[in-house]
C-alpha cells in the first residue's frame, strides 16, 4: 500500500498546478529559455536546425505516446517475470 | 487482496489518465538547449567532455553483463525507466511544464557511467524523432542529464547509505537531486554561451535557473518517488538481481 500512496502524491503534484493555475499556459520551459537568449543575445541565430521534424502535433503525441508505452512495456515485463519466477520457485520448495 | 488490487489498478488508471491528459493540452517541448542554440564552440567543447564518459560507460557495461548476462534485464528496465520518464511532460507550479529524467534508478543499479551511455541513447532518439533538444546540442544535454546527474545522484546515493539513511530515503534524494542537478547544469551552460551584457554569467544564470530551477523542483519529487516505486517492486519481486547488483558494485 505504501507505493499506492507515493503513487497519489505524484499525481496530485501534476493535477495541482492544473487546478490552481488557471491561466497559464503550460508551455515548455525551453520555449521560455529560448525567449531569454532573444534578450539577451538578440542577434543570435540558431545555426543548425533539426534534420526532421514532427510533421503536426499529431504525430509528435504518436511518439511520445510510443515512447512511454514502449519504456512501460519493457518494465512491466522484468518486474512480470520477477513476480512469477518468485511465485513458482517458492511454491516448489 | 483483490479489493487491493482493484484500488491499485484503479489509482494506476488514474494516474496515467491524468498524464497523458496533461500531455494533451500543448505541443510538447522538451527541456533540453534546442538545436542550433549552442555557438559552435561550445557545442564542441561539451561534446569533447561527454565522450570519456560515454566510452567508460560502454566498457563498463560490456564488463557487467559478460560477469552476469542475466542482468541484461536489469540494464533494459533502468533504460526503460529513463525512457518513460523522459516522455511525461508534466504541469508545473510555475505554470509551465517540463520533464523528468529517470536516469536515477539506473545510476543506482548499475553506477553512473552505464547511465551515461543509456541517458545519450534516450537523448538521441528524442532529437531524431521528435525534435527535442538537438545533434549539435546533444553533447551538451548528454553532459547536463547522462554525466553530471547520476554522478551527482550516485554520490548522493553512497553518501545516504553511509550515514545510515533507509534505502527508500537515499533513493529518493538521490534521484530527486540527480534531477535538479541536471537542470541547474543545463542552465550554467546557456549562461556561458550567452552571458548577459550587464551582469555577465552570472545574471544570465539565474535568469536561466529559475526559468529551468523553479519548474523543476516538483518535478524532482515526483521522480524521487516513482524511483522509490520502481525501488520497491525489485526488492519484493526482483531481489536476485538486485543481490547481484548491489555486491558487483561493493566487490569493484
Amino acid at each position: 500500500m505504501k507505493n499506492g500512496v507515493l503513487f497519489l502524491i505524484v499525481i496530485l503534484l501534476a493535477i495541482i498546478p492544473l487546478i490552481f493555475l488557471n491561466d497559464a499556459e503550460f508551455g515548455g520551459a525551453d520555449g521560455q529559455a529560448e525567449e531569454v537568449i532573444s534578450e539577451v543575445a538578440p542577434n543570435y541565430e540558431p545555426w543548425f536546425h533539426a534534420i526532421w521534424e514532427p510533421p503536426s502535433g499529431e504525430i509528435e503525441s504518436l511518439l511520445f505516446s510510443l515512447q512511454a508505452a514502449l519504456g512501460a512495456m519493457i518494465i512491466g515485463y522484468c518486474l512480470g517475470y520477477g513476480k512469477a519466477r518468485k511465485k513458482y520457485s517458492s511454491s516448489k520448495q | 487482496m483483490n479489493k487491493r488490487s482493484l484500488w491499485v489498478s484503479f489509482v494506476v488508471l488514474l494516474g496515467l489518465t491524468s498524464y497523458f491528459w496533461s500531455n494533451s493540452f500543448r505541443p510538447a517541448y522538451a527541456m533540453h538547449i534546442m538545436e542550433g542554440f549552442l555557438p559552435l564552440g561550445w557545442a564542441v567543447f561539451w561534446w569533447g567532455i561527454t565522450i570519456p564518459f560515454i566510452s567508460v560507460g560502454i566498457r563498463s557495461i560490456t564488463k557487467k553483463l559478460k560477469e552476469n548476462p542475466e542482468l541484461k534485464s536489469m540494464l533494459g528496465l533502468s533504460g526503460a525507466f529513463a525512457f518513460v520518464l523522459s516522455a511525461l511532460k508534466i504541469p508545473s507550479v510555475t505554470g509551465s511544464s517540463s520533464h523528468p529524467t529517470g536516469v536515477g534508478l539506473g545510476t543506482i543499479l548499475f553506477g553512473p557511467t552505464a547511465m551515461s551511455v543509456l541517458g545519450t541513447i534516450v537523448l538521441l532518439f528524442q532529437s531524431l524523432l521528435l525534435a527535442h533538444g538537438g545533434i549539435t546540442t546533444l553533447g551538451a544535454n548528454a553532459f547536463s542529464m547522462a554525466v553530471v546527474g547520476p554522478l551527482l545522484a550516485y554520490g548522493i546515493f553512497k553518501f545516504g547509505r553511509k550515514m545510515n539513511l533507509s534505502l527508500a530515503v537515499a533513493v529518493f534524494l538521490a534521484a530527486m537531486l540527480g534531477d535538479l542537478g541536471t537542470y541547474l547544469v543545463t542552465s550554467v551552460q546557456l549562461a556561458l554561451a550567452f552571458p548577459a551584457e550587464v551582469g555577465g554569467f552570472a545574471a544570465s544564470f539565474v535568469k536561466f535557473a529559475s526559468i529551468f530551477g523553479f519548474t523543476q523542483v516538483p518535478l524532482a519529487i515526483s521522480e524521487g518517488l516513482l524511483t522509490v516505486i520502481v525501488m520497491n517492486l525489485l526488492q519484493k519481486y526482483n531481489m536476485e538481481e538486485l543481490k547481484q547488483l548491489l555486491s558487483i558494485k561493493e566487490a569493484s
